[in-house]
């Protein structure tokens, strides 16, 4: 048996460790609740025992429907004792054990004459505890009761019946909506929380209706709320008013504005706060309106109280993104609070900082947070790295003492992701700030010297073998690099081997020494590395003679693996041994769209070292399987895109079809999937007759029907058009679908034996540029830019007109031209003016476009563009100038 | 859009992280086990601030948490993360207070222990599913505490021990306001 409750007593000397409930045991406990069947009550004991029972459950414990049914139906014996705070133990165990719909019943009674007992206490309680356990049947016969508890003159029971209301809303919403009238009448209350409770619940049960709402909102702002919490929810309430009816008022002062800034004057501080919240949350909002609102963050950046300086300066962060120069007023407060003793606090007001800076306070902020980096969490310090890193790119005059900064903490302790971010951001700023690149360089090479993580050593050496050799002196990085094909694992080896064959390849004063490196490399005890150094020995010229690295070789190198890695992985994975090697050009180049969820990962570019991710298997091997089986286009040669389905029909019509576009070298491929929607028909013959007289330049070749198509299971029929090699040629075609029909007794499912043929209109179908260009991503745009070079480069500037957004400006560009976006730049921060999106992809005939658009907006709602197109030919470039041009 | 300030947790924690009353809101949590690394999480990540004179607060994991400790209690309410912090707060100081005023000013583990009804009425009397019921401390141990005699009765029917125990209590009450 437990021991059992000792009431308090003086005598404080026992163990430390001493507890009521030491050595508590469930089957003791359940036994002790036999007392509750006792038929002379012991309130205290019985109290006890319920203690016990809810500690176990606090505790984690938990009944089986045995036991806990068996506690339940013993519990609902204790109504019959009188004592208040036994029945008030009893009610919180019931709403624990959360009874089923048939145990309910057992206490339904009890807990009505509850609810409409003398005591007040009784009366809110049983309200909550029925509400909790009730099905919908039960509160029909409790809805009277509880629509005059609404009103009730005790605040304490209103509050029950209209916080269950809240509650009920979500289950029976039909039976709460009709107590509207009683809940309008509790919002005028004079208790402060039953205002506050009626409140949330009129709302809720208005949400829908906006014009209500409206009038709520408008009603309740003219007097003020009597309780903060009520006039916190009138603020939110009022900012989704303003919210949704931003658009109808674009002149003018904003609705209900007023309100807001009033309640930055109210005397509660959640209230204050509330406010200043939803004003720096207002869309669009402008400086003239923030400015009361900062102010009063302003004040509470200097509270005593941890919670309204985080409040603060948490709200001052976000802030900053958009309006950094409305925020740059609190720097001064916002700086004292780097050394707070609370971190999350420090960190905020940092990051903050570094966002609203300027060029001449860097340096002191960076004292100032060195300091505060050595005692603090590695989750903090990544985001701290992460404002330096937009700090060095938005002042890049200042990138030597944020380099040294970022080296200094590279240095010290830190777990793999910070390390990561350190080193990303390194690689960024080598990339973007040309001065950079020989300092940052070095510091890379100095912490692989004690790196202890393999992914980043091989990442940083990969990088040194692209960047190392275009420095002024690409001698000094060769020990480094060397140092590591003694010291490290196999895997850092190889990639070290690698790096030096780069170095050999571009730099031809240090080929021959680059050769004497390699060589020590073949003794290597790994066959990784000693295949890699045999390699790159015989393609670099292993003689030992200094020659010119040949074109090839260079490109064998540091040409791009332009295909996308899931994509080689599903072909080798496809690839039977055999006599005929796996041939790399068969394995199909589009970067499938990625699905939406891996999109609504946080806004995270692929940025720093690591490449875009991989996008998912795609259909590209079916379609080509498919093709290649009809003999009529096996002669085509390789399929070089494929579309997504365009649907031809309306949804749910007789016949579904849509059409796939394949596009050949000099032939167009239209793959129509029909679906016969009608059971009582069978379609035969099925073929697509295509009008081509709006397409001059296609001349069909081939088609092939479809023999037989039954209700409901899908079939395929192609028609072939032949066009000019390698020409982007577009056009737009009409179709229709032409077939035989038979009747299907639907009982046999037999087809009768005549038919007649029919003809079905479907809608148009177009090939437009994007057609010929394949999605095909880069991993560094800057260097593919550059690599590229000038040559073929075509500049023009177009005006867009009128458009919604910036946003569908770009979208809209992008679908005209059917290219990859780079770097995540598809997506434009809202609220901005402008916006730079570079784009890639591969045009018919394998010719490499870039693109770097620059939209600006011009007048309130006018988007200009600026188009700098790059290939490796100059009629392409003109090409995509064209599809812009009449797009 | 739920626009009703809600809190998804309120926990009592002694000084090593264990339970001493905890309530669960919030389906972000279903399990025990979930709970208790919860706990754990919050517990560590707090228990070297020094949040005895002040409330302290911290976000992580898309939780903002607000805490307060006395002697061996560790008190912490969770709400998520684009809740007013300062209606987070409120509702701890309610819950801190009134304890406090329910254990009379003996605020430790031992003492939370031996009158956890009081502590498990208290939790019921602040937040009823996530929604806020009353943030006033003394309306809150008010209501808690009525159940040690019978309000409605008059003083005759008291035992002598319970007049006295309600004197008492009246007495450290005004001692200690």
């Amino acid at each position: 048996m437990a021991q059992p409750l000792v009431k308090k007593d003086d005598d404080r000397d026992e163990e430390a460790d001493y507890s009521p409930f030491l050595g508590i045991e469930k089957g003791a406990v359940l036994q002790e609740a036999r007392v509750f069947n006792d038929p002379q009550l012991d309130p205290r004991r019985c109290s006890q025992v319920i203690t016990k029972l809810l500690y176990l459950l606090n505790q984690g414990e938990s009944f089986t429907k045995v036991e806990a049914t068996e506690v339940f139906f013993s519990v609902t014996k204790l109504f019959q004792s009188k004592d208040i705070g036994l029945r008030r133990m009893v009610y919180v165990m019931i709403k624990e054990l959360s009874p089923s719909a048939d145990e309910v019943i057992i206490v339904t009674s009890s807990l009505m004459k509850d609810m409409t007992s003398k005591t007040d206490m009784y009366r809110a309680n049983a309200i909550r505890v029925l509400c909790r356990i009730t099905d919908g049947t039960l509160l029909t016969q409790i809805e009277r009761y509880l629509k005059q508890a609404i009103v009730d003159k005790n605040p304490v029971v209103a509050s029950a019946a209209l916080v269950s209301g809240i509650h009920l809303l979500q289950t029976n919403p039909e039976i709460v909506k009709r107590w509207s009238n009683e809940v309008q009448e509790a919002v005028q209350s004079r208790a402060a929380l039953v205002q506050f409770h009626a409140l949330a619940l009129l709302h809720q049960i208005r949400q829908k209706d906006r014009l209500a709402v409206n009038k709520l909102v408008s009603s309740l702002t003219r007097g003020s709320a009597r309780s903060p919490l009520a006039q916190c929810l009138l603020i939110r309430y009022t900012s989704q008013v303003i919210r949704e009816s931003a658009n109808n008022t674009q002149t003018g002062d904003r609705p209900f504005y007023d309100f807001l800034e009033g309640c930055l004057r109210h005397k509660a501080e959640m209230v204050i706060f509330e406010a200043a919240r939803a004003i720096t949350e207002l869309n669009g909002v402008t400086s003239r309106e923030l400015t009361p609102a900062i102010t009063v963050l302003q004040l509470f950046l200097s509270s005593s109280k941890p919670v309204l300086r985080f409040a603060a300066v948490r709200t001052l962060n976000k802030v900053a993104m958009t309006h950094p120069t409305a925020v740059t007023n609190c720097n001064i407060d916002m700086e004292s609070l780097i050394s707070d003793q609370n971190r999350s606090i420090a960190t905020l007001a940092i990051t903050t900082l570094l966002k609203t800076g300027n060029e001449s306070s860097v340096d002191r902020l960076m004292k100032q947070i060195t300091n505060f980096m050595s005692d603090i969490a590695d989750e903090f310090k990544i985001v701290v790295v992460e404002a330096i890193r937009s700090l060095c790119l938005k002042f890049p005059l200042k990138h030597r003492s944020l380099m040294n900064f970022l080296s200094n903490i590279l240095r010290e302790e830190g777990g793999f992701e910070y390390k990561k971010a350190i080193v990303d951001s390194i690689v960024i700023l080598i990339r973007d700030i040309p001065e950079a690149k020989e300092t940052g360089l070095l510091h890379l090479c100095e912490f692989i010297e004690d790196c202890e993580f393999t992914y980043l050593s091989t990442q940083i050496l990969h990088f040194l073998g692209i960047e190392g050799p275009k420095t002024s002196d690409p001698s000094k990085y060769i020990r480094y690099i060397y140092n590591r094909v003694h010291l490290e694992n196999a895997t850092v080896r190889a990639g070290a081997v690698s790096t030096l064959a780069k170095f050999g390849a571009m730099v031809d004063g240090l080929k021959p020494r680059i050769f004497v490196l390699l060589r020590r490399c073949l003794f290597d005890t790994d066959d990784e590395v000693r295949d890699r150094a045999t390699l790159y020995l015989n393609t670099l010229g292993g003689d030992g003679a200094v020659v010119e690295t040949g074109a090839d070789v260079k490109e064998f190198l540091f040409g791009s693996l332009d295909i996308p890695l899931v994509n080689l992985e599903n072909s080798l994975k496809n690839y039977e041994a055999s006599e005929k090697p796996f041939d790399i050009n068969s394995v199909p180049k589009e970067v499938k769209t990625q699905p939406l969820t891996e999109k609504k990962a946080p806004g995270k570019k692929p940025t720093g070292l690591g490449a875009p991710p991989p996008g998912p298997p795609t259909t590209v091997d079916a379609y080509e399987k498919l093709l290649s089986s009809i003999p009529q286009f096996a002669k085509f040669g390789k399929l070089f895109k494929s579309s997504a389905p365009v649907e031809l029909t309306e949804a749910e019509t007789e016949y579904a079809v849509s059409v796939v576009k394949h596009i050949f070298d000099g032939h167009v491929v239209f793959q129509y999937n029909c679906t016969n929607t009608v059971p009582e028909q069978l379609l035969e013959n099925v073929t697509v007759i295509v009008d081509a007289s709006e397409a001059e330049e296609f001349a069909e070749v081939a088609s092939k029907p479809l023999r037989s198509l039954p209700y409901d299971s899908p079939g395929q029929t192609f028609v072939a058009f032949e066009k000019p090699d390698g020409v982007p040629a577009v056009g737009k075609f009409s179709n229709m679908l032409r077939f035989i029909v038979k009747e299907v007794d639907p009982s046999t499912g037999e087809a009768e034996e005549d038919g007649v043929e029919d003809e079905y209109q479907l809608e148009d179908l177009e090939v437009v540029a994007a057609d010929y260009i394949l999605k095909v991503g880069v991993s560094n745009f800057r260097n593919a830019w550059e690599s590229m070079g000038a040559d073929f480069e075509r500049v023009d500037e177009y005006g867009l007109g009128p458009r919604d957004s910036l946003a569908e400006a770009v979208n809209a560009v992008i679908d005209l031209l059917g290219m990859q976006p780079c770097e995540g730049t598809e997506a434009v921060p809202p609220n901005s003016r402008s916006h730079t999106c570079l784009l890639s992809g591969v045009y018919i005939g394998n010719v490499k476009v870039l693109v770097r658009l620059q939209f600006g907006l011009d007048g309130p709602k006018e988007v200009a563009m600026k188009l700098a197109v790059r290939s490796e030919d100059e009629i392409v470039s003109d090409a995509i100038h064209e599809i812009v041009a009449s797009g | 859009m739920e626009l009703c300030p809600s809190i998804k947790n309120i926990l009592l924690l002694d000084s090593e992280g264990n339970r001493v009353a905890v309530k669960y809101y919030s389906d972000d949590w279903q399990t025990n086990s979930a709970k208790e690394a919860f706990e754990r999480a919050v517990f560590t990540k707090t228990q070297k601030t020094n949040a005895r004179t002040e409330a302290e607060i911290t976000m992580f994991d898309n939780y903002i948490v607000v805490y307060k400790f006395v002697q061996d209690l560790h008190f912490f309410v969770t709400g998520g993360e684009n809740e007013n912090e300062i209606i987070l707060a409120t509702v701890l100081q309610g819950f801190f207070d009134a304890v406090g005023l329910l254990l009379r000013g003996n605020e430790d583990k031992k003492e939370a222990l031996e009158n956890l009804d009081l502590i498990l009425l208290c939790l019921d009397e602040i937040v009823d599913g996530g929604v806020i019921l009353e943030t006033d401390a003394n309306v809150i141990a008010g209501k808690v505490d009525s159940h040690s005699m019978d309000a409605g009765a008059p003083l005759s029917e008291q035992t002598i021990t319970q007049a006295l125990a309600t004197a008492r209590e009246h007495l450290t009450r005004s001692l200690l306001q």
